[in-house]
């Protein structure tokens, strides 16, 4: 593309004159931008003529205002003179107003003491918000127990059902393939040893002891957790919470508690069809891949265990959904700063669930294993 | 002013799922005027402004802007016009300056000091010098429409569509707006279309208008809102500028 400009530059009493020529504008804006940043970064003061100046459009007028800016920062007197009546409107409503600051350089980067502090005092922040959130929670709770009615139960149906309901699919097939997985990798090491009966006991215990009551909760918070904390997140944005507690709602008791007992209430149902499912996936695996039968699979997983191991986890899994449903409403009702905000809330809430279920799960594993379960 | 149009709409009829929601809508928008589309709630002014923008195709009749046959936007060529939506639509996650920034680093070759200057400037003239490194969140909801004008001005469009441009602020902000709409007609020779039912800003900065309807599904005045105001028949319209109507009964 041929430049539509030109630059002259004239050494004379007063300084550097810069001739400016032709059509400036941001179509050619980078060859612009480069012969003025080389006629600009001469020294001592430069006069801008732009008498030869045809037409300059708001780009163009930006990049001249921005390269004199910095020359008048560095202390070098540039002046723009010769400009026609239209030019010179332009480059005035482009200028900086007078006794303001041209524009604000990018903050520079943050010292790593300085990160830490502050890293620091937003986690103080977070821990007291959490702590303000569960006291409120533990108030509403009180007040829920003591005026039922003013909890909104109407929405329980519909959240019992997405929660639950909607979450069997994947529930089953993430059961099925877990119970697989853990029979075919086990199968080399059981016939090895002539053991291969003994694939029934290790799928049902670890299944229902551990990995099934933990699965499915994974499951939940990267379902139903994230759905929380991005519908609330969105909510707080749009200002319904607001709403809600104008209108005399308390939003712990109108959106948190309706989630919090439909996770608690659906988990043990989705931690039992996972048990099932991983069960029958650890029946295709044992069949297919070792010396035995679907008959001795279940006869051999009855024999050894009990109930105690089923609703140990199962048990387990309320704790879970409770944990699940609350950190994901916590994060949803913190949510600041738009859609961003929402995101960043929704990632949070998944990352904190994880944390807060392996910490639960090893909290019961030390009980259980103390009371000999 | 120039009398040849930048927009050109003939037999147009927009809506969703072919079920036309306007009709037979024939209309020019002049080289740089300022030219409003109004109507109260519901009429479909954002439709329009939708299908204008080529967001959405007609269900019938063309759009011509500036000679050529308006046509769903591509990824492939710089967009034909600048437009600013309802909030300002700003990306969240950047500053107002990388905000303005966007177009010029996907549709010119300038280098990235130059795609700064040409930002900061933009924000400059529309007011917001010395908010270039604040994100949208931090920013009043003025200061984010503004953000939205510099955004829709950075490629150096002739026309601008407005959508909405001085709803839910403040008088002193809303004219504001209005001045800053004035000056992109008079000093940059910008024809601006504009979505609005704000009578204040209608009076102050346009030229020329259509009145939508929703019941008629069709345009029923169209000229000078200041001439609309005075000499009106139609009751709709004269409802319309005298802030009149509410439910009627019967």
């Amino acid at each position: 593309m041929a430049d539509l400009h030109s630059i002259d530059v004239v050494a004379d009493g007063q300084g550097t004159r810069l001739a400016l020529a032709g059509d400036l504008s941001l179509q050619h804006g980078a060859a612009l931008w480069r012969d003025l940043r080389q006629a600009l970064a001469r020294s001592g003061p430069i006069r801008i003529d732009l008498s030869g100046v045809e037409r300059v459009d708001g780009g163009a007028a930006c990049m001249l205002l921005d390269l004199r800016a910095q020359r008048e920062r560095g202390g070098a007197a540039t002046e723009i003179t010769g400009g026609g009546e239209g030019v010179m409107r332009l480059l005035e409503l482009y200028g900086c107003p007078s006794g303001q600051a041209c524009y604000k350089e990018a903050p520079a980067c943050e010292p790593v003491l300085e990160q830490l502090g502050r890293m620091t005092v937003a986690a103080m922040r977070d821990a007291q918000r959490e702590l303000d959130f569960v006291g409120g929670l533990l108030r509403s709770a009180v007040a829920a127990v003591r005026a039922p009615a003013t909890v909104y139960w109407q929405s329980l149906g519909s959240l019992m059902e997405r929660a639950g309901a909607d979450a069997f699919p994947i529930a089953t097939i993430i059961g099925f393939l877990l119970g697989l997985v853990l029979a075919l990798q086990s199968s080399a090491l059981l016939s090895t040893y002539g053991t291969d009966v003994l694939v029934a006991d290790l799928v049902g215990l670890t299944v229902a002891k551990e990995l099934g009551p933990l699965m499915t909760a994974i499951v939940v918070a990267g379902r139903s957790g994230a759905a929380y904390s991005a519908e609330l997140g969105s909510m707080k944005v749009n200002e319904e919470i607001d709403a809600l507690r104008v209108l005399g709602q308390d939003p712990l008791r109108f959106l948190v508690f309706p989630r919090v007992v439909a996770l608690a209430a659906m988990m043990p149902l989705l931690t039992l069809w996972t048990d099932l499912m991983a069960m029958v996936g650890g029946m295709v695996g044992a069949v297919v891949k070792l010396d035995v039968t679907a008959f001795l699979y279940w006869h051999e997983m009855a024999r050894n265990m009990d109930l105690a191991d089923v609703f140990g986890g199962v048990f387990k899994s309320v704790f879970f959904g409770v944990a699940v449903a609350l950190v994901a409403c916590q994060r949803g009702l913190a949510t600041r700063e738009g859609a961003v905000g929402v995101g960043r809330s929704t990632t949070s809430a998944v990352v904190t669930s994880l944390l807060v279920l392996v910490l639960i799960d090893a909290v019961f594993a030390w009980v259980y294993s103390m009371v000999g379960m | 002013m120039d009398d040849a149009p930048m927009i050109r709409v003939r037999g147009l009829a927009v809506g969703f799922d072919g079920e036309p929601i306007l009709r037979d809508l024939d209309f020019d928008v002049r080289r740089g005027e300022v030219f409003a589309i109004l109507g109260g709630s519901g009429c479909g002014k954002s439709t329009l402004l939708r299908h204008l923008i080529g967001l959405d195709e007609p269900i019938a009749g063309s759009i011509e802007v500036e000679g050529h046959a308006g046509q769903r936007l591509r990824f492939d060529r710089p967009p034909p016009y600048g437009v600013m939506f309802q909030s300002g639509a700003l990306f969240g996650s950047a500053t107002l300056e990388e905000n303005v920034s966007l177009p010029l680093q996907r549709w010119t070759d300038l280098p990235p000091a130059a795609v700064s200057a040409v930002a900061r400037g933009r924000l400059r003239m529309v007011g917001l010098g010395g908010f270039e490194n604040h994100l949208p969140a931090e920013v009043s909801g003025g200061m984010k429409k503004r953000a939205g004008i510099a955004r829709a001005l950075a490629l150096e469009p002739r026309l601008l569509f407005l959508d909405e441009p001085s709803a839910g602020l403040d008088p002193v902000t809303a004219a504001g707006v209005d001045q800053l709409i004035a000056t992109l007609r008079d000093r940059l020779g910008v024809t601006v279309v504009l979505v609005t039912h704000e009578l204040p800003s209608i009076f102050a900065v346009v030229d020329r208008c259509i009145v939508l309807d929703r019941d008629a599904h069709r345009i029923v005045a169209a000229g000078d809102p200041r001439a609309l105001r005075d000499a009106a028949e139609d009751p709709r319209v004269h409802d319309f500028f005298h802030r009149k109507g509410g439910v009627r009964v019967g």
